[in-house]
């Protein structure tokens, strides 16, 4: 039977809906103590003293650290170093675990407070007694780059990290707009979201005085690569002493790929006081502290011909980076933003050119869809608003300009202006078949008697292109990576004929233990419950790159397929033997070696019981049936797809109402389509939220005044409609699977599909450029007093 | 200083010393390690920690313990009986009404109340109903789908 394009309903499930998930902080290791962190309630601040006698003599408290007791450890690391335009290295401040001099951002950790009880731990915090002497602090950054802004980092003058830049002369650029038919101009803020997995961060680090070994549990994305960073760059300790555990996880969206400095203080302080510590985030923290997405200011220009054929782009954009660089934050504006910038179109000429910038925030890294939604909000606000200017179809707008279809075997990969090599496309079906599910052909009347009756529909488009999977290491490794983006999995054949599979990827959500064992089962022929997924446990699992950027199937799955060839290769040497014929006249197929053309087989279980006991065994084979292996990819691959909304703007409130979604998506071929279905909902709902409701509000002094749930809006169950998708299957070339990547095409395509839905539904107003979030507040604004101001 | 508190969760009699300002939902998970209900936040808005009192939906971080004394609690641990699955938990195993897991039981929670009191709700007021919950992974698509499938089930019985 086969498992592969089955809605098989999940294997993890049982235990998250019986309340038996083991998440971070359910854990509790005898003598836990627990962990507060005190942290600064300003955004830039010089620290004068920090006086922690009172707190030390508060009940339950067993230690107390401040920035002076890990003044000599190394901070946490950046993972990407991307240099300057003129060869300058990088600049990369110290993020220390805990600041001593100076805090960079409101939320810096300024002390430790570790107690007994949670509630011990937060009394305690309450008596420590910080003298800070608050600095001007800068949150924009295009501000923080102009004349006589606040210095966020001593040593970074004029507060860049680096600049960059992407693609074809720019002269050649600036003079192919200059003599364009039309030129569509937009500047725009991608706003700040914050990821909000529901799950905050949580870390528990365990020192075992028995062995000298450190175990960490953590919210993380990556075990591996935490346990690397955390030994290897912060505390120098070795790493076969180290076991990271990243168990049942709730979301991460990106923010959980990071290592973070709770993590390094949890496994630091455990060897300090040598017991378990337990440090969870209040969600107020988790606004702080998580890696934020976005916050990208843009500039963009692109030109047509009279008949709407694109002939250049060329783009500017301040990146906010944050007080920090975090993990892979300076990989996001450049190598995940400017190398998407073809889009799906044949623009033959183009240009882009990045500030990241320090900022007195909160770091920026990598969100659901990571530089790629900031690409094709870029691209896709561009073509509506074009579209409208120049009183074109804006679907027929993107049909004249999509690059032809290739399949990236007989044809050639498409060879961007912007570095990439597209691997297989094949883009009208999507925006085709999106069409029809709209009914568009009659939308625009509906429209107009809308109107008629006083009311605001509109329509949006959104086709995107995504690069998931990034790799080959060696290829990421010149582009400024410090790590081989690679993945492990080793497939163990018990005796029995049962399988574990170790995988490096992991799973906070995505159904790893599905669809991986679906892609196992199928392979050996083999029922999907003889198959189990061990996953997140470096002590279990050989090594891993971890789960972001669409990459778990795309590279963990291949470096599964390769353990799966290397075990039936194997068994057909062994299966050879038991039935006395040559491998050459074997087939393996339904679970079984047979001799072709014969009824003479050898089943899966005999040959792996053969292989551990090896009695009538093939001379010189080792015994057992258990391999690992690793895969780096030969490219990235390139999932794309068609969004449309439709959206009812209210007049009298500026209430916008998201009335149906369609989105068509092509994320290669499908082992589970009920899983990239769920995916691609998850995606969609985060993408529209950022668009209607989400997003960062920082004061002039740096507060983040919204960092609460009370506050920060997210989309709940009354704001969506029900989704209506499709898929159209492009196999990815190059990798064993044909598959794709399916996490984050969602949340890249539906942004832009919103908001230019809205500006249709504005354009009898001749408004067409509204920032995001569009809130009712700011239509209604906008309706009624264009100086966006209101009368009591 | 600490207080006696007796209160009945998943049909079963417990007694503890607690301090006065522990949350309903910390003497759960801490006191009587049931996991199961989880914290989302620190204002009451998610709804990861629903559990139900006396049958009503009950955000478990807005209520002390010792406010919930003399009650009876049910949490996600309670739902199932023995191996059969509440109808809503094997709703939402089928509609994949889950991914990351950590809203479920809140979610699970809430839909058993609102079908208490609405046997046969319309999808407008499912998402009423469920406004009180944040999901981050399903963007509420499959999680309507479950509470409608479970609606049918739970009708289904009772006829």
């Amino acid at each position: 039977m086969t498992f592969i394009g089955k809605s098989i309903k999940r294997v993890e499930d049982k235990r998250f809906i019986t309340g038996q998930g083991k998440y971070t902080d359910d854990i509790v290791l005898p003598q836990m103590t627990y962990a507060r962190f005190v942290r600064s309630p300003h955004a830039h601040a010089e620290i004068r003293s920090v006086d922690i006698s009172n707190a030390e003599k508060m009940p339950g408290v067993v230690k107390i650290f401040t920035g002076a007791d890990v003044a000599e450890i190394n901070g946490v690391p950046c993972g990407w170093q991307v240099d300057f335009i003129n060869g300058e290295t990088m600049k990369e401040p110290k993020h220390p675990l805990l600041v001593k001099d100076k805090a960079m951002h409101a939320g810096d950790a300024v002390a430790m407070v570790i107690a007994e009880t949670y509630g011990q731990a937060k009394d305690a915090a309450e008596m420590i007694i910080v003298d800070y002497n608050p600095l001007p602090a800068v949150t924009d950054a295009k501000a923080a780059m102009e004349e006589g802004a606040p210095q966020v980092h001593p040593d970074v003058p004029g507060n860049l990290a680096f600049d960059w830049e992407l693609g074809n002369a720019k002269d050649e650029v600036d003079a192919a707009i200059e003599n364009a038919h039309h030129v569509t101009t937009l500047e725009f803020i991608n706003n700040r979201v914050v990821p909000n997995a529901i799950e905050p961060r949580s870390a528990i680090g365990h020192f075992d005085t028995s062995n000298d070994k450190y175990t960490l549990y953590t919210s993380t994305q990556n075990p591996h690569l935490v346990r690397l960073l955390l030994c290897a760059f912060v505390l120098g300790i070795p790493e076969h002493k180290v076991r990271v555990v990243g168990p049942d996880v709730g979301g991460g969206f990106g923010s959980k790929i990071f290592h973070y400095t709770e993590e390094a203080m949890v496994i630091w302080g455990s060897n300090q006081i040598k017991r378990p510590i337990k440090w969870t985030a209040e969600r107020s923290e988790s606004f702080l502290t998580d890696a934020h997405g976005r916050d990208h200011r843009t500039k963009a220009q692109m030109a047509f011909d009279k008949d709407g054929k694109v002939l250049a782009l060329k783009a500017h954009t301040y990146a906010n980076m944050g007080a920090y660089l975090s993990t892979f934050a300076p990989a996001v504006p450049t190598y995940l933003h400017g190398t998407l910038l073809q889009g799906l179109y044949t623009t033959p000429l183009i240009h882009v050119h990045v500030n990241a910038v320090f900022t007195n925030t909160n770091a920026v890294d990598a969100y659901r869809g990571a530089g790629r939604p900031e690409a094709t909000y870029l691209l896709e606000r561009l073509m509506d608003t074009a579209a409208l200017e120049m009183n074109m179809d804006p679907a027929e707008l993107r049909f004249k300009n999509f690059i032809p279809k290739f399949n990236g075997v007989e044809e050639p990969g498409y060879q961007t202006q912007v570095a990439l090599q597209y691997d297989s496309g094949d883009y009208h079906p999507v925006l085709k078949r999106a069409l029809e599910m709209v009914g568009y052909e009659n939308f625009r009347a509906e429209q107009k008697a809308a109107l008629d009756s006083g009311k605001l529909l509109g329509i949006g488009f959104s086709t995107y292109i995504e690069a998931c999977g990034i790799a080959p290491s060696a290829v990421v490794g010149a582009l400024g990576a410090r790590a081989g983006l690679f993945e492990s999995a080793q497939v163990r054949v018990q005796p029995t004929g049962k399988v574990s599979v170790y995988s490096g990827s992991h799973s906070h959500g995505q159904g790893h233990e599905t669809t991986f064992a679906q892609i196992v089962a199928d392979r050996f022929g083999i029922p999907l419950e003889d198959v189990d997924i061990v996953h997140g446990d470096s002590d279990a699992v050989a090594f891993g790159m971890g789960t972001y950027g669409s990459r778990s199937l795309a590279v963990g799955g291949s470096a599964i397929v390769k353990s799966i060839d290397k075990v039936i290769e194997k068994g057909t040497k062994i299966a050879a033997h038991l039935l006395e014929a040559s491998e050459e006249d074997l087939e393996f197929a339904e679970g079984k070696w047979t001799v072709k053309g014969t009824d003479k087989s050898v089943s899966f279980g005999d040959v792996s019981l053969t292989s551990y006991v090896p009695h009538n065994y093939p001379e010189g084979l080792e015994p057992g049936l258990d391999f690992s292996s690793f895969y780096d990819p030969a490219n990235f691959t390139y999932p794309f797809g068609a969004h449309v909304a439709i959206v009812e703007v209210e007049k009298e409130t500026g209430k916008t109402t998201l009335k149906r979604f369609i989105a068509v998506d092509d994320v290669g071929n499908v082992i589970n389509p009920m899983i990239v279905d769920g995916q691609i909902h998850g995606g969609l709902a985060q993408g529209i939220g950022q668009a209607l409701c989400e997003g960062t509000i920082y004061d002039d002094s740096g507060q983040l005044v919204n960092g609460s749930y009370m506050d920060y809006v997210m989309p709940r169950a009354d704001d969506l409609p029900q989704f209506e998708i499709d898929r159209t299957v492009t196999p990815c070339p190059h990798n064993p699977l044909g598959v794709k990547g399916a996490g984050e095409a969602g949340c890249i395509g539906s942004t832009p599909a919103v908001v230019n839905a809205v500006m249709d539904a504005l354009s009898p107003y001749g408004i067409y450029d509204v920032q995001m979030p569009i809130t009712s507040e700011k239509i209604w604004n906008i309706l009624n007093d264009d100086s966006g101001e209101t009368e009591e | 200083m600490k207080v006696k508190i007796s209160l009945s969760v998943n049909g079963k009699s417990y007694e503890r010393m607690v301090e006065p300002r522990t949350l309903l939902v910390h003497f759960l998970r801490e006191e009587l390690a049931m996991t199961g209900t989880h914290v989302g936040c620190d204002t009451s808005s998610c709804g990861a920690c629903t559990v139900l009192l006396d049958d009503k939906a009950l955000k478990s971080c807005t209520m002390l313990a010792c406010q919930a004394e003399g009650h009876q609690v049910t949490t996600i641990e309670g739902m199932a009986n023995g191996d059969n699955l509440h109808p809503l938990q094997q709703a939402f195993h089928e509609e994949h009404g889950l991914q990351c897991g950590f809203c479920t039981p809140g979610m699970i929670m809430n839909a058993a109340d609102l079908l208490s009191n609405n046997a046969n709700p319309t999808e407008h007021e499912i998402r009423e109903a469920l406004e009180g919950n944040f999901c981050r992974c399903t963007g509420y698509h499959n999680i309507i789908k479950s509470i409608q499938n479970a609606a049918a089930k739970m009708s289904a019985a009772t006829v």
